[in-house]
């Protein structure tokens, strides 16, 4: 009888490669546990070993935003993030933001106002705009703007996310709010 | 999409770990803090490290200590978000918490450090492009080539000191300390910076960079002014950073005026800072030091925006940080 | 309160939208509603839900089993004979499927039937650094990449080109052996009356040059296909492009399948902006390597290469001659555009004409001459951006008319009022100009930016500038000659009440496949909700041209309504046998047909389609677009015809800082006439997005080369590629204007591009207010300024522009008589050419009988 394979196999790569390595950490709330080549960014891994292709990229260099993520609650572009770093944190992506059935809020904004126009930047936006939110519920519009300066959007012009914005801010402070009339008939 | 090269990662959790880890691989490790600047690069293949070592989980490199009394001690993986927002800094060196909350975009902030900021490599509109891009110029000397393309007679790299923290450092004349296995130094930072694009450091590649100490705030007063196109993303094309004395009437008694992202290393124009001396920063004296940078800057065209408009709006700028501390 | 997408805001009370003469393509028959349920409400997108939670599909985020990984290797010469491509070593990798050059796809494609001039991969010849030489296919990406790299190729190096002006002065070498003489692609020489006989009696004639540099379209998502190959002999490729039809006719010709056995699904662009509108290289390339390996290939293009791709604005220099009457009326204007057109045909013959075309839609030009020279150059191909060809004369003409409104010292707002064009009229180069709501969108922004108080009065360095555009509402010819239909769609019901609707357009963001379900909603009276739409698969959905000239709303649209009401027709027919009431008095609305008079009386949807499937069985319709014929009968004159056109007008305010000449944008008004809005929020997304856009060329964006060695382009990153952060982005103030269009669907005209149109211009009118000197050039930058102010300052020209122009050997043009001039639409060398009596002889304000055609 020959001698079982070692459990190491798998983590032995291709053509001298490095070998696969292990981390452990939560996204969403859920823990996961994945095997990926130590130079896999955590946006690699998502999109690739987790199957999460909610969080986009657009130039995997920092140049553009929409690679955000939450890791331990702050935003962070997970192109530029080691999927080895993620171990024992905690990870959140735009997969995360309902709540069940239920849109975030401003989810549900994003949605009213048309924010999401092509909807490649609006993860990173609306997950940005999460924690500007929960540190400052009711942010100026120049707060906001300064706030999701990390990403470009090429489709709106950012006016119906900076709308979008500050509607859910309204309802997340419990107002009773509704998208402008001049802002969707113009004036 | 755009991928990391081969490596083999280690995340050590003290910084005698860390030295011991980048000395055991020699040349083929580097250090990463935030990873923001040696990420790209290596994506880029401008640096191909066989052992990335990362600093994250290294705690002792977080904290901010000391008083501004005395001078405050900033951990080198202080993040810059933190720099900027931390109330100590904030009081007492609003400078450098206001340079480094122009730096990039909110969320690199959130990642960059402090250390990555001071150690950041020179930045060249030839250099900072993909492999296949460079081969198409057949590279240039900083990697894998022969000549320098913004300069072909030069024999040596021009590539620029793209740090916005860099500049104010050095006007400060902050101190950083290093640690590597022959043990602790401490480099200031007006010794730090080499004129060479490609030898932009005078530390060792081995040396790991603690922290950053700043000095006693008592009595001068700092300002840094930032130029780029844009207000977020964007590297400085030109970035001043200005320290001056006072006595009590306005005189001023002390003056460094720093020019960052026109050479390879943030340039001290001796002759701005000696022009002010004796005198109060009437609009006459600003005037003058801003011209005399304006005539000792030598942009090349490297980075945004045309060197020549880059030089003559030198004065400008030196003029406005001037201005602030009036 | 959750939002569904069925949930509208009731608005209709704000008095939008409502207009009592019904004018465009309205729902007809039986059913006639009396007014609109869901066309003009903001209605929520029907993809919002899954683009806010992040489970929408883009063409990367797909994957399928056994899927290998793709990689080109493209060229690092700028133009180069290819001596010899040896691929061995990165066959020998482990992981590597296959390995292909160009050989393996001899045959040639192009967008345009005049222009078949590119190879899925090159064969012979590269012709700009990025131009695609071999790909591999590999078990990941990161090996694809290492045979890339273990691909040797030998290349002789050509002479390089990087100009119009080089172009013209370098015969030799030919960067491709078509088009016409030397490295010209494309020359149009066209005269619409005697120009230089009205410039001659002329009160004042300006001459100015402008030059407008390139720039690209920078979708936040990088192209990315995926292919199948099914054993029966099927490719499938799903891929982020505009014009699924145009790849999928690509396709067949150069695998050489019968298109029958060829699938394209249009994935939902992440952006497009025009930029995925032709065909690319990898999209033929990965389907050709899983015919290849048998197995599912997708490649996914870094930025680097979306640069490559680009297919961006043409960087065009140009020369105006125009002459104006005392009060600045425009008797005469002689345009001439110089073309740098990039390595390769592309949509450059259309863009051509398009630099002249709609010079004459907004201000009526009495004679006017066009010339125009494309040329090949070493630089990634140019194609259509968002106002394709526009532009860059748009930026040129509001900039000259603000100089002669100067030089007359006139108000620039009173002369373009005086040069407006006539509502269903006719132009020079005889287009149909439809409904035209430019005045009261200048009356709009000139009231909401307070100009009068402003205009010449800010303090130095503010400014504010006024300019206008126009733009197309759908080519009116289809890019390869046929008569088929330019838009068809296709409507199934079924006894659950459910609709699926099918259709060929493409959603690229702008939202066309909520368009498509909010008009059948409209026409069936039901809830958007209960529509399903499936679009842009060339198996299952009837052909749409694609997502480009803003044709969308306006011919799916148009076949939309056709294709609803003859789906409403049987299910009317029914009801009204049911329950014995005149199909006349038969409304659709609520999600019931019921009786006008008694609305009590009445059906649910579900039941009125049961009703009918059990009368006459399975329910479906369909119905097709195709643009009215244009008039013109001259050679070019298929390019600038449209159903309708749309206008802007725009007000920028303006800061510059003397001291730098950095210029920032405050806030900028803009009105949009729209002819009527389908959905406003979608309306006011894309007049938003136009005015980013428009801030971006204005002030920053820029495809920039180096030529000191070979041709390269300077940073292709969206780090140095720069594009407006939200702290750049200005302040918009937007009205819509609806005077609906004859031709439009409801009235609806397009939004898209339009509002783009006359921000450039805005800004640079805006500059000179704010500081005394002219930027002819686009864009706008630092530098330019402040070399203008230090030169005003030193007693010179306070200007910063083009000085020259190239020689170039224009042809005699082909001389067509406008139509109030006698012309017949043809040219006078046209041997069917027959001077018609004058229609109107009196006056040259043509207007053209509605009824006519
Ligand atoms: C889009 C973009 C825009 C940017 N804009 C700016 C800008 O405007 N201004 C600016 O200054 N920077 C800018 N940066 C660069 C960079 O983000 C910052 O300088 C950041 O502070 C770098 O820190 P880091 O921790 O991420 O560095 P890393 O990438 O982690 O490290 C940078 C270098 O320092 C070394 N290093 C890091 N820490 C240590 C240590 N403790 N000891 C020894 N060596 C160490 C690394 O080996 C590496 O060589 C930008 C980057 C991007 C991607
Ligand atoms: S300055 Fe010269 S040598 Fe240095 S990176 Fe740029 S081109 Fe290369
Ligand atoms: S993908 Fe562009 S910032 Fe991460
Ligand atoms: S919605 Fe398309 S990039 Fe932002």
């Amino acid at each position: 009888m020959s001698a079982p394979v070692p459990l190491t196999h798998i983590t032995r790569a291709r053509n001298g490669r490095p070998a696969k390595r292990r981390a452990q950490f939560t996204v969403n709330g859920e823990p996961v546990d994945v095997l990926f080549a130590p130079h896999k960014t955590l946006l690699e891994v998502l999109r690739e070993d987790l199957n999460l292709t909610g969080t986009k990229h657009g130039c995997e260099l920092g140049e553009c935003g929409a690679c955000a993520v939450l890791v331990d609650g702050e935003p962070v572009l997970a192109c530029l993030v080691l999927g080895l770093d993620a171990e024992g944190r905690d990870v959140t992506t735009v997969e995360g933001m309902a709540d069940g059935p239920a849109l975030h809020p401003i989810q549900e904004a994003f949605a009213q106002y048309g924010a999401a126009q092509c909807g490649y930047c609006t993860p990173s936006f609306m997950l940005t705009a999460q924690v500007l939110l929960e540190k400052n519920p009711s942010p100026s519009r120049d707060e906001i703007r300064e706030a999701l300066s990390s990403s470009i959007c090429r489709c709106t012009g950012y006016v119906k996310i900076y709308e979008a914005v500050e509607l859910a801010a309204a309802r997340m402070r419990g107002e009773e709010a509704d998208i402008l009339e001049e802002a969707i008939y113009g004036r | 999409m755009l991928r990391l090269p081969d490596f083999d990662y280690y995340a050590p959790s003290t910084a005698e770990e860390a030295v011991r880890v980048a000395a055991d691989h020699g040349p083929d490790a580097a250090y990463v803090a935030g990873g923001t600047d040696l990420y790209p690069n290596m994506k880029r293949r401008q640096q191909t490290p066989a052992v990335v070592v990362g600093l994250s989980r290294i705690s002792a490199l977080r904290e901010i200590t000391g008083e501004a009394s005395s001078g405050l001690r900033i951990g080198a993986g202080v993040t810059l978000t933190r720099l900027a927002e931390d109330e100590r800094v904030r009081a007492a060196y609003p400078s450098v918490a206001y340079a480094a909350s122009t730096i990039s975009t909110p969320l690199l902030r959130n990642m960059g450090t402090i250390g990555g900021n001071l150690l950041l490599d020179t930045r060249c509109n030839y250099y900072d492009q993909t492999y296949e891009w460079r081969k198409s110029i057949d590279f240039c000397m900083k990697r894998d080539g022969e000549i320098c393309w913004v300069a072909p007679s030069s024999p040596k790299c021009w590539a620029v000191n793209s740090s916005d923290e860099a500049p104010l450092m050095v006007a400060l004349d902050a101190k950083l300390r290093f640690v590597s296995p022959e043990g602790e130094r401490e480099i200031p930072a007006r010794e730090l910076y080499g004129a060479d694009g490609i030898n932009y450091l005078t530390k060792r590649p081995d040396e790991l960079l603690l922290d950053v100490c700043l000095p006693p705030a008592n009595g001068w007063r700092a300002a840094y002014v930032k130029l780029r196109r844009r207000a977020s993303f964007d590297f400085p094309v030109l970035g001043v950073a200005a320290r001056v004395k006072t006595a009590a009437d306005g005189t001023v008694e002390e003056a460094t005026v720093v020019l960052g992202a026109v050479h390879p290393s943030p340039r001290i124009i001796e002759e701005a800072g000696a022009v002010l001396v004796g005198r109060k920063l009437t609009d006459e004296a600003i005037r003058e030091a801003g011209e005399i940078a304006q005539h000792l800057a030598r942009p090349l065209d490297n980075t945004d925006f045309l060197p020549h408009w880059r030089k003559q709006v030198v004065a400008t700028h030196v003029g406005r940080a001037l201005a602030g501390l009036r | 309160m959750g939002v569904s997408n069925g949930t509208p805001k009731d608005n209709g009370a704000n008095g939008h939208g409502q207009t009592t003469e019904p004018v465009g393509r309205h729902p007809r028959g039986e059913g006639e509603r009396s007014d609109s349920a869901v066309v003009g409400k903001p209605f929520v997108k029907v993809d919002s839900r899954s683009k806010v939670l992040g489970t929408m599909k883009f063409a990367d985020d797909l994957t399928l089993p056994r899927m290998l990984h793709a990689k080109l290797l493209r060229s690092t010469e700028a133009h180069a004979r290819i001596v010899s491509i040896d691929t061995t070593r990165a066959e020998a990798l482990e992981g590597v499927y296959a390995v292909l050059t160009g050989r393996s796809m001899p045959i040639t494609y192009g967008i345009l039937p005049v222009s078949q001039d590119e190879h899925a991969l090159c064969v012979d010849r590269v012709r700009y650094i990025g131009d695609p030489v071999a790909a591999v296919a590999a078990v990941d990406e990161e090996t694809a990449e290492a045979a890339c790299r273990a691909i040797d190729v030998v290349y002789e190096r050509l002479t390089a080109i990087d100009s119009v002006k080089t172009a013209l002065e370098t015969p030799e070498p030919r960067i491709h052996d078509y088009g016409e003489e030397g490295n010209i692609h494309k020359r149009v020489d066209l005269e619409f009356g005697n120009v230089d006989e009205a410039l001659a009696s002329s009160h004042h004639v300006r001459e100015d040059l402008f030059f407008y540099e390139g720039n690209t379209h920078l979708p936040l998502e990088q192209h990315a296909s995926l292919a199948e190959w099914h054993p029966d002999g099927k490719v499938t490729l799903w891929s982020s492009t505009q014009t699924p039809h145009y790849v999928h006719r690509a396709l067949a010709k150069v695998l050489e399948l019968p298109p029958s056995r060829v699938r394209v699904v249009a994935i939902p662009n992440g952006g497009g902006f025009g930029g995925k509108s032709d065909i690319f290289n990898h999209e033929i390339v990965v389907a050709k390597l899983a015919m290849v390996t048998g197995r599912p290939v997708k490649i996914c293009l870094t930025r680097e290469e979306v640069f490559y791709c680009h297919r961006g604005r043409h960087p065009v220099l140009m020369r105006f001659r125009t002459g104006v009457d005392e009060r600045g009326r425009i008797l005469g204007m002689h345009s001439q555009t110089y073309i740098d057109g990039g390595a390769y045909g592309s949509y450059g013959v259309a863009s051509t004409f398009y630099t002249g075309a709609l010079q004459t839609v907004t201000y009526h030009v009495d004679r006017y001459k066009f010339d125009s020279v494309r040329c090949f150059t070493n630089k990634p191909p140019c194609g259509p951006k968002r106002g394709h060809g526009t532009p860059q004369p748009r930026f040129g003409l509001e900039v000259q008319i603000d100089k002669i409104a100067a030089d007359l010292g006139l108000d620039p707002i009173e002369v373009r009022k005086q040069n407006l064009v006539e509502p269903h009229s006719m132009t020079a180069n005889w287009l149909r100009v439809g409904s035209m709501g430019l005045g009261p969108c200048i009356d709009k922004v000139v009231e909401g930016s307070d100009w009068y108080s402003k205009f010449r009065k800010l303090p130095y360095g503010r400014g504010v500038g006024l300019a206008c555009g126009s733009y197309l509402s759908g080519a009116g010819l289809p890019i390869y000659w046929n008569d088929m239909p330019h838009s068809g769609v296709q409507i199934k019901l079924d006894r659950s009440g459910g609709v699926a609707v099918f259709c060929g357009a493409t959603d690229i963001g702008q939202g066309s496949d909520s368009v498509l379900a909010f008009i059948v909603a409209d026409v069936l009276g039901i809830d958007p909700v209960d529509i399903r739409v499936v679009c842009g698969d060339t198996d299952l959905t009837p052909v749409d041209l694609g997502s480009y000239s803003s044709r969308v709303t306006l011919m799916m649209g148009n076949a939309a309504i056709e294709a609803a009401e003859r789906a409403r027709a049987p299910l009317a027919e029914a009801v009204s046998k049911k329950l014995s009431i005149p199909r006349s008095r038969l409304v659709f609305g609520g999600n019931r047909v019921f009786d006008a008079e008694n609305p009590e009386t009445g059906v649910t949807f579900a039941e009125a389609v049961q009703f009918a499937e059990t009368s006459i069985g399975t329910i479906g319709s369909t119905g097709s677009y195709k643009p009215p014929r244009a008039p013109g009968r001259y050679k070019g004159a298929g390019v600038g015809p449209s159903p309708a056109y749309s206008y802007s007008a725009a007000v920028a305010e303006v800061d510059v800082d003397p001291e730098t000449g950095l210029v920032a944008v405050e806030r900028i008004w803009i009105a949009h006439d729209i002819g009527r809005s389908i959905n406003p929020t979608l309306v006011m997304g894309q007049v938003e997005g136009s005015v980013y856009m428009g801030l971006g060329e204005a002030l920053m964006e820029a495809m920039e080369y180096r030529g000191n060695r070979g041709v390269v382009h300077k940073f292709p990153s969206m780090l140095e590629y720069k594009s407006p952060t939200t702290m750049e982005m200005c302040d918009v103030v937007t009205y819509l204007i609806e005077d609906p269009d004859p031709n439009g669907p409801y009235g609806a005209k397009e939004v898209g591009q339009g509002p783009l149109l006359p921000i450039m211009p805005a800004v640079a009118n805006a500059v000179f207010d704010a500081v005394g000197v002219r930027v002819d050039e686009v864009p706008i930058s630092a530098e330019k300024v402040l070399k203008a102010i230090l030169a005003k300052a030193e007693g010179k020209d306070g200007r910063y522009g083009p000085a020259k122009t190239p020689a170039v050997e224009w042809h005699e043009p082909h001389r067509v008589p406008p139509p109030w001039e006698g012309g017949d639409g043809r040219a006078i060398d046209d041997p069917k050419h027959m001077p018609v009596p004058l229609a109107d002889p009196s006056g040259h304000r043509y207007k053209h009988d509605m009824s006519g055609d």
